[in-house]
This record gives C-alpha cells, structure tokens and sequence, in this order.
C-alpha cells in the first residue's frame, strides 16, 4: 500500500515523473502506443491520429486558459494558420515536412502574438469575445486570398520521408503521435521552468504577479505565442491528415470544442488536456456506433448531428455543474481508491 | 456616391439596429441581474422563435394569442435555465458561468434540430406590408415595423426598470448584492426573475427577426453580432446597449451594401476591436477599479 511519497530533495520535488510506478506506468502507455499500429485497424488508426492532433492542439490551450487563465475562442483560427503555411509551403516550395510544420508554429505564433497584444488591457470575457473577433478575420484572410485558394481552400500533398510518402493513417500515426508526444513533454516541461510559474502567478491573480516583478503584458504575450505554436503545429499534422484544408476547416465551433475539451479534462493539467482531448472526439464516434447497433438503426442517423450537439452541450454543461475539475480528478479518484484499499476515503 | 442610397441604407441599418438593441437588452437583463456573460443569447432568439413557430404554424393559433403563449413560454424555459444551469454555479469562476451557457447553446440548437429538423421555416406574416418611405427614401415594411416593436418594447423594459418593484429590486441587486440582501431584497428571486425576463425579452426578439428573415437552426449567428453589441456598449449598461445596437446596424447595413455580405460581420468585429483598444470597458461600461 502506497499512501504518500516522500521527497528529500528540491530536486526530487520538482521532478517530471515523480515515482517509480509513475515511470513504468508511462514505459507501459509508451509500449502500448508502439505496438497499438501493428495490431489495430485502419478506423482505429485514423481515430487515434486525430485524437493525437486533437491533444496536441488542446494542450496548446491549456497553457493559455488552463495555466495563464486567459480564455481563448480563437484556437481553431491558430490551428488554421498553421495549416495553411504547411500548405502553401507544401505546394509551392516543397520544403520537408518538419520545416514545414515548424514554420506553421511560428506563423501561428506571430498571429497569436498580434491577437494577445489587447490582452494587457482587455480582460476576461471581453478578451474572449476578442479572440472570437480573431477566428473571423483569419477565416476571411482565407476565404478571400489567391495564395490560399479562396473558398475552395487547397489539396496538400503527403508528406514525405526519404521518397516515402506518407499517405496512409498507419504511415501518418509514426509523424502525429510522436510529435504530439514531445509537445506533451514539452509543455509538462514549461512550467518546471521561471517562465510556467510566471505564467500561473498570472492566472491566480496579475496584480499580484505584476508586483512580484513579473513583466505581464511580455508574460501574456509568450503565453498567446507559444498557445497559438502548438496550434499551429497541430494545424499543420492536421493539413498532412485530412490533405484537405478550407476556410470552413476551422469554425468557430472548432475552438469552442477544444475549450470544451479542456474543461472536461480539468483546466490546468497536463493530464486533463490529453483525457479531455480525447473523451470529447471519441464521444461522438461512440454516438455514432451506438446508432449503427441500435436496431432500425437507419431511421435514427437522421438524428445522430443534432443528437451529438446535444451531447457536446450536455457534457459541457454537466462537468462544469458535477464535475468541474473535470476528468483528471476522477482519475485521481480512482487512483486515490486503489491506494487505499481496503479503506475508503 | 448617391446619398439617397446612402441614406436608405443607413435607415434599414438604423431598423435592423434596433433589434440588436432589444437583444443587447435581454443580455444586459442578465448579465446585470446575475453577472452571467450568456453566449447563447442568439439560441435563445432562436428558441423563442420556433416556440411560437410551434404555437401559430403547428397548434394553429392566432398570432394575438401565439405571441404571448410563446414569451410565457420562453420565460419559463429562462427559469428552468436558471434553476438547473446557472444557480449551482454560483460562486463558480466566470469562465466557467460562461462555458456553461455555450453549452447551453448547444443543446438548444440540437433540441431545435431534432424537434422541428434544422431546414429553414418561415413564420405566419403578421406585420402590415404596405411600403414605408422616409422622405424619398424605401424601407422595407416588416424591418420597419419589427423596428417601432422593438423600440416600443424597449421604451417599456426601460420604464419598468425605473418604476416596478421588481425593476428596482434588480437595479438595487445589480449594484450591491451584499446591501440589497440587507435591506431585505430577495436576492435568489431576483436572480430567477432577470433570467425569466431576458429570456421573455429575447424571445419577443427572436420572433421579429424570425418574422422577418425566416428561421432556422443557424439564426444564432444573430447572437454573434448581439454579443458585438453588447461588449462595444459595455457589459453592464442599458444605454450602452441602446447606442452600440443601433451603432452596429449602421456599420453592418453599410458595409453591407457597399462591401459585400461577407465584409459584415468582419466589419463589425475590426470595429470592436478598435473600441476595445480604446475603452477596455466598452463605450459605457462600468470601469472597475481592481486592487489587491
């Protein structure tokens, strides 16, 4: 019975993995995600290469929102950005994919920039609303530029490797998981740093931050660049993914739901952004192979869109109302559970 | 430049603002009753438009008894809303108030979508159609008429802010919770009562835009340019709402006609963005002095 940990050090404190089990646990999942190509279907592979780019995308906003409390609508307007800058490098230079994909993040990155400069002034929801603002001029820049292919938007080639080319979702699973792989890393390894714990002084009160010497409108505005770099990377494996890209690729609802998905995995996490990430795009797959199963199953695929709106509000709504440190606390309750039995707590 | 075109589109802007500022009104309603940022407002036009959809198409009333059947209806959907969505969060961080009422939307478009199917419907004409002209200038009748309802529902919302029991007891709530429990105000009640009256607001709204473009599972783009509004007025002020709605119209009807229809709703957000730079609080928004 494990009932605590005991650390010596500041070092130990502040550790990545803090225990052993923690680190054969992650060896297990590391295995797991290894193996799980050879073994699963190309469904399932296309499924867990766009929970991957839905991770990666909503840990981007959870050091924004969920670490540095500014709330941002304008998420899928990153991701957009991204996209487009691999696209067009993709298209008109040829350039490798990792150069591409690290442009998107830095494109992303100026955009998020420029949008976070109000944030000094503008707080809270007027914030949010500006951001909203943000995810419709970059959906008009792209509706309405020759570079970007106006409405018709633009067909991406694959990405390629040594004259392979990477086309298929099994192929494509060996570029997205482990990108999103070493942004989860990175951003766990953020705020071990100056610069994640400046950026959650910010979330528990500016004011305070700003006293303890913390320079805010430079703080906000690295917090806004790298959200909107994650994004943008995310965006850019989302372009190679769907190989497709249009204005109407990235909606407003598009951010809406990866708020959501922070929400439901608990804001400011690291753990709640890959649980929410993922529960909130499988669910609606689940919806859908309920449907398949139910019987007259037909009749009701009428009903699955509207029905999995109402889910995405219901789960929205519910967590925040029952559960409103989201998913990473159930699973903390679980674990908690485990360590003590045969008690209860 | 034709300034008789100008002037004719500047009007309709004027019309059509008019119905932003019922709206931003049912948002402030809320907002200041309960400090609820409410980004499903344009969800809830919608809902109290297909409810009296439901009631003069579907049950086939007449409109007299449809109009009302439907804003009771919408006010008890507000209540309902409150109770179950909004009262448990009290206390809660305002992102999460927020969230909440996004997912709102969401569930009343699907409810919507299952309901009545998301195709466009159009509402039982009631407003006259005899033309309007303003000098030498055309307005279209039903935006005009949606227009004097709306500014007639306004006039009256106003007056019952200043001189009912309720209105005052909400004024007094929205100014100081803490002195308004004191001096016996029930605070919960008022609570309900502004989300019942916003949404009995918003509804009677919804059903004039719906009368006049149609409806469907998408008007709550309308909320989009309603939140627009309210932010370039100031979250929390009646005229505010009042200015920036008809001041929206304007750029929107202009920019409009003279742009394209996609330069609208991107006009109207370079606009608020340009306001926000200048007056973080909106144009009439209580500045709120924060310390430690």
């Amino acid at each position: 019975m494990r009932i605590g940990t005991l650390k010596e050090t500041y070092l130990g404190d502040a550790a990545l993995f803090d225990s052993r089990t923690q680190k054969g646990w992650l060896i297990v999942l590391a295995a797991a995600l290894v193996l799980f190509p050879f073994f699963a279907g190309s469904y399932w592979l296309y499924l867990a290469c766009l929970v991957a780019i839905n991770v990666a995308s909503a840990s981007g906003l959870n050091i924004l929102t969920g670490y540095t409390g500014l709330v941002s609508l304008g998420q899928a307007a990153f991701m957009g950005l991204g996209a487009y800058t691999v696209a067009v490098l993709e298209i008109r230079l040829g350039t490798p994919f990792l150069l591409n994909l690290l442009a998107g993040g830095f494109v992303a990155m100026l955009g998020g920039l420029v949008v976070g400069i109000p944030s000094l002034r503008v707080k809270g929801l007027y914030l949010a609303i500006v951001t909203i603002a943000a995810s419709f001029i970059a959906h008009f820049l792209f509706a309405n530029f020759d570079l970007t292919g106006g409405t018709a938007g633009l067909t991406v080639p694959p990405a390629q490797i040594f004259g392979l080319q990477l086309d298929t979702s099994f192929k494509l699973y060996w570029l997205i998981v482990p990108i999103t792989a070493l942004m989860l890393l990175g951003s766990a390894n953020l705020f071990r740093t100056r610069i994640g714990r400046a950026f959650i002084a910010i979330r528990d009160r500016d004011i305070s931050a700003e006293v303890l010497g913390i320079p805010l409108l430079r703080t906000k505005l690295l917090s806004f660049g790298l959200s909107s770099f994650y994004a943008g990377v995310a965006g850019g494996l989302f372009a190679y993914f769907f190989r497709v890209i249009t204005p109407e690729s990235f909606p407003l609802s598009m951010s809406i739901f990866f708020l959501a998905a922070i929400i439901v995995g608990g804001m400011g996490t690291q753990l709640g952004a890959v649980l929410g990430a993922t529960f909130m795009t499988l669910v609606p797959e689940a919806l859908k192979l309920i449907v398949d199963i139910m019987p007259g199953g037909a009749s009701f695929t009428v009903f699955l869109s509207p029905v999995r709106t109402i889910v995405f509000g219901l789960l929205i709504i519910g967590f925040l109302v029952f559960e409103p440190q989201g998913l990473a606390e159930v699973w903390r309750r679980i674990r908690r559970f485990f360590h003590l039995w045969p008690f209860r707590t | 430049m034709d300034w008789l075109t100008l002037f004719e589109v500047s009007l309709t802007g004027l019309a059509s603002g008019g119905l932003y500022a019922l709206a931003a009104l049912a948002f402030v309603m809320v907002y200041k009753g309960t400090r609820v940022v409410n980004l499903a407002i344009g969800e809830m036009l919608m809902a109290g438009a297909y409810l009296f959809f439901t009631f003069a198409a579907m049950f086939a009333l007449p409109i007299w008894l449809a109009i009302p059947a439907a804003v009771l209806a919408a006010g008890v959907l507000g209540g309902v809303i409150e109770r179950t969505m909004i009262r448990p969060l009290l206390g809660e961080p305002p992102i999460s108030v927020f969230m909440v009422t996004i997912g709102l939307g969401s569930v009343l478009v699907g409810l919507v979508e299952v309901i009545w199917s998301a195709d466009q419907k159009r509402l039982p004409d009631f407003l006259p159609d005899d033309p309007i002209m303003v000098g030498e200038a055309f307005l279209s009748p039903k935006v005009f008429w949606g227009a004097v309802i709306a500014a007639v529902f306004i006039a009256a919302v106003l007056l019952l802010f200043r001189f009912w029991r309720g209105g005052v007891a909400l004024r007094a709530t929205a100014s100081d919770q803490a002195a308004a429990y004191s001096v016996g105000i029930n605070v919960p009640r008022v609570f309900s009562l502004s989300w019942v009256v916003g949404a009995m607001i918003a509804a009677v709204s919804g059903i004039i835009v719906g009368s006049i473009g149609g409806i469907s599972s998408a008007m709550g783009v309308f909320g989009l340019s309603v939140l627009v509004v309210v932010i370039v007025g100031g979250l929390d002020s009646v005229l505010g709402a009042l200015v920036a709605g008809l001041l929206i119209g304007v750029i929107e009807a202009v920019a409009g006609f003279y742009l394209g229809g996609e330069y609208k709703l991107l006009a109207t957000f370079i606009v608020l963005v340009a306001v926000l730079m200048l007056r973080p609080y909106g144009l009439f928004g209580t500045h709120e002095i924060e310390r430690l």
